[in-house]
């Protein structure tokens, strides 16, 4: 990646966005006058500030990142994650889940499985939680101090004693330091406000890439018909091996590829793997259960507000991918025009390997094409586009080519896609200086929220359900609010050791978001059962629990996706099972390991007893519980009335794609 | 919680619609850009759309003092 040239405009706007961040944490610092203000913000915020929240924490620089790679890489059929994967859900929790949340009084998710089941449940979620906020965060904050290396000029080394610091690690403090203080200050309501604040940041600082990206290709009918020549031969451009090859409608219809099979789209997945694995157990399971989001709309000032709160936040969600995941879509039609002169940039190669690839340039012989390709492409250590070699080659030895236009021309023959440069490079292309100022702080705002939202859900956490539970119960609340305040900085500080983990060892990172992956899967069934069937025990939640974790490990050691090795991919008990792509096996890993825990948790709660009583179930389980009456309250406030307008809209989006 | 996050927002959009919009009219080169043929000076658009949205978030946030949206 090259270093982007930034002018004083763009660090204004830069310095500008930390200022106000810092700022607000100062001023709500003031309000912070116990645990409860610091850790749940007293559940005083007003719907359309939690709404916003409760998207942006889901709304990181992965995200953003992520899906105009799967954009580029998949087509329209990326929505799936947002019209069949988080929408539903979303509207579930509103109205389903949310008054069990908030009307038990529970301070968090673990804290409601508490009081549902018993002490064993919340602990292994609370522990699961802890550590899986502190990894993400860290995530989150590795790849924020990589950019940043690469983008500004300024590099720093620093020997002190015998520590070495160098760029890397002066912006990981940096970054980490500026979200301390505005956390330790301002607490949940300062990482709540930052998200809203990021919302817009995304939302206004990536808009003009679309608009200016749509209006390159000639608009959203000129887009589709570009991507319908690339589905034919993906391959051209490197998206399939070739050979492969797809109906024209396999980037721009959102259905139809899906439902004629996984070998028919790009996404290697079948109907049901969408519909039952990503649009019920992995949705509902993150969307219903994952107290970062949830814990935006507990803070919420009323059960209204709390309610409204994911119907809120649904409204943008179901509009995001024309903000994140069309860029991809840009970025490939783009590519298909050769007069755009645009490439998905390639995976970064160091400047001593361009050097040996363009010795290798110049020392190869124009009567031996094969072993000219063979040569440079040894040297790049890339796959390369033998055409491009050869012709790169007839052209150094006819003109003499620099050394920077045969650096270019080996750049431009790397026959691989680094799909996750998609972003950055549009906004290369399009943002004039101060435009980039803006799509950059964006992109900055939504790595360190990343890092304040996990940070601020593991402080409370690990405040109420680990150490008030078990380590200093029945002490004054100046204390939790002054350990609230510890554990955040202890929170940051593990992150950062997070940070560093992730950017030395990526293997064991891809174990850890693996092992997560087996804990969250089975989730829901939990929930479902405890929420609506108040037979479910504690016995059987938790061996049901354990039961789905372990039955996803075994699932993912007996099958692999295609073209993968056994071992961490999977598959390294025996392989069962091939599945066309890593999508599809993650997919039918959740259904399968939903369906253990609802089966285990169903069968074992039968044979044992209950321990809880109706009276203790009040309030918990939805056949004991009041029902709500807003028959009342105008239509717009009736979270079953707003779920089903949002229910149709989206069924709408999916047939304008399909 | 005491304040009101329209303040911050209309004020950080204020700025940075100032920031575009002056940088687009004393700087028309460096903030135009070429898609597919047409000149678009992106930073005088965008600025004065950022500056719309920033004052917007300011009048609501002065109405919101009388009713404030944080009760």
């Amino acid at each position: 990646m090259q270093p982007i040239h930034l002018h004083g405009i763009d660090y204004t706007i830069l310095l500008a966005y930390v200022a106000f961040v810092i700022g607000i944490g100062w001023t709500l610092a003031r309000y912070m006058k116990t645990s409860s203000d610091f850790l749940t913000s007293a559940r005083s915020i007003p719907t359309w500030v939690t709404g916003l929240a409760f998207i942006s924490a889901n709304l990181g620089a992965l995200e953003l990142v992520g899906m105009a790679a799967s954009g580029a890489k998949y087509g329209i059929s990326t929505a799936h994650f947002y019209w069949v994967g988080a929408i539903p859900a979303m509207i579930f929790l509103a109205v389903f889940m949310m008054p069990f949340y908030y009307g038990s009084k529970a301070r968090s998710v673990p804290e409601y499985l508490k009081m549902r089941f018993d002490e064993r449940v919340r602990a292994l979620n609370a522990v699961a939680f802890a550590v899986m906020t502190i990894f993400t965060s860290g995530i989150s904050m590795d790849a924020l101090a990589k950019l940043l290396t690469n983008l500004l000029p300024w590099q720093f080394a620093y020997n002190l004693g015998a520590v070495h610091l160098g760029s890397y690690d002066v912006y990981l403090c940096i970054c980490s330091g500026v979200v301390l203080i505005y956390v330790l200050k301002g607490g949940l309501t300062s990482a709540i406000y930052t998200e809203v604040l990021q919302f817009f940041m995304i939302v206004l600082g990536f808009a003009p890439v679309v608009y200016l990206g749509l209006k390159d290709v000639g608009g959203w009918g000129a887009m589709n018909h570009s991507l319908q020549a690339v589905a034919v031969n993906p391959s051209a451009l490197n998206l399939k091996d070739a050979g492969i090859s797809y109906a024209p409608n396999a980037w721009t219809s959102a259905w139809q590829p899906v439902l004629a099979g996984s070998e028919h789209n790009p996404m290697g997945v079948d109907w049901f793997a969408i519909v039952f694995g990503l649009g019920f157990v992995l949705s509902f399971g993150y969307w219903c259960t994952n107290f970062l989001v949830v814990q935006r709309a507990m803070a919420a000032k009323n059960m209204t507000a709390a309610r409204n709160t994911p119907l809120v936040a649904a409204v943008p969600k179901m509009f995001f991918p024309f903000l994140v995941i069309v860029p991809g879509m840009i970025a490939i039609a783009l590519m298909s025009n050769p007069d755009k002169n645009y490439r998905i940039p390639p995976p970064i190669v160091s400047q001593e390997t361009y050097a040996k690839a363009v010795d290798a340039v110049k020392s190869a012989s124009t009567a031996n094409a094969a072993a000219a390709v063979q040569s440079v492409g040894d040297a790049l250590g890339k796959k390369v586009a033998a055409d491009k070699i050869v012709s790169l080659v007839a052209a150094n030895a006819t003109g003499k080519l620099t050394d920077d236009q045969i650096k270019q021309g080996l750049y431009n023959s790397i026959a691989e896609n680094d799909y996750n440069s998609v972003i950055l490079s549009l906004v290369k292309k399009y943002c004039p200086p101060g435009l980039l100022g803006l799509a950059l702080t964006a992109l900055l705002a939504s790595f360190m929220s990343g890092m304040a939202g996990n940070v601020t859900a593991f402080n409370t956490v690990f405040t109420y359900d680990l150490y008030q539970a078990y380590f200093a119960p029945g002490k004054s609340d100046h204390h939790y609010f002054v350990t609230g305040k510890v554990i955040t900085v202890v929170g940051i500080v593990l992150s950062i050791f997070a940070a560093y983990f992730a950017s030395r060892y990526n293997n064991c990172m891809d174990i850890i978001q693996l092992v997560f992956g087996f804990v969250n899967a089975p989730l829901f069934a939990t929930f479902l059962l405890g929420m609506f069937w108040k037979r479910t025990t504690g016995t059987g939640a938790f061996i049901g629990l354990f039961g789905g974790i372990g039955s996803s490990a075994l699932f993912h050691a007996l099958t692999l996706a295609q073209g993968n090795v056994p071992g961490v991919k999977g598959g390294y008990l025996r392989v069962l099972q091939v599945f066309p792509s890593e999508m599809a096996q993650n997919f039918w890993l959740a259904a399968f390991a939903f369906t253990v825990c609802l089966t285990l948790t169903l069968v074992i709660s039968l044979a044992t007893k209950s321990q809880k009583t109706d009276a203790d179930l009040k309030g918990l389980v939805y056949s004991l519980t009041p029902k709500i009456v807003d028959n009342n309250a105008p239509w717009h406030q009736r979270p079953a009335v707003v779920g089903i307008v949002l229910l149709i809209v989206c069924v709408i989006l999916n047939f304008i794609f399909w | 919680m005491g304040l009101d996050i329209r303040w911050p927002i209309g004020l950080m959009f204020s700025l940075i619609g100032v920031l575009l919009t002056g940088d687009g009219v004393l700087n028309h080169t460096r903030s135009t850009v070429q898609v597919a043929g047409t000149a678009v000076n992106i930073n005088l658009i965008w600025g004065v759309v950022l500056l719309v949205f920033g004052i917007a978030m300011l009048f609501g946030a002065m109405g919101g003092k009388k009713n404030p949206p944080s009760a």
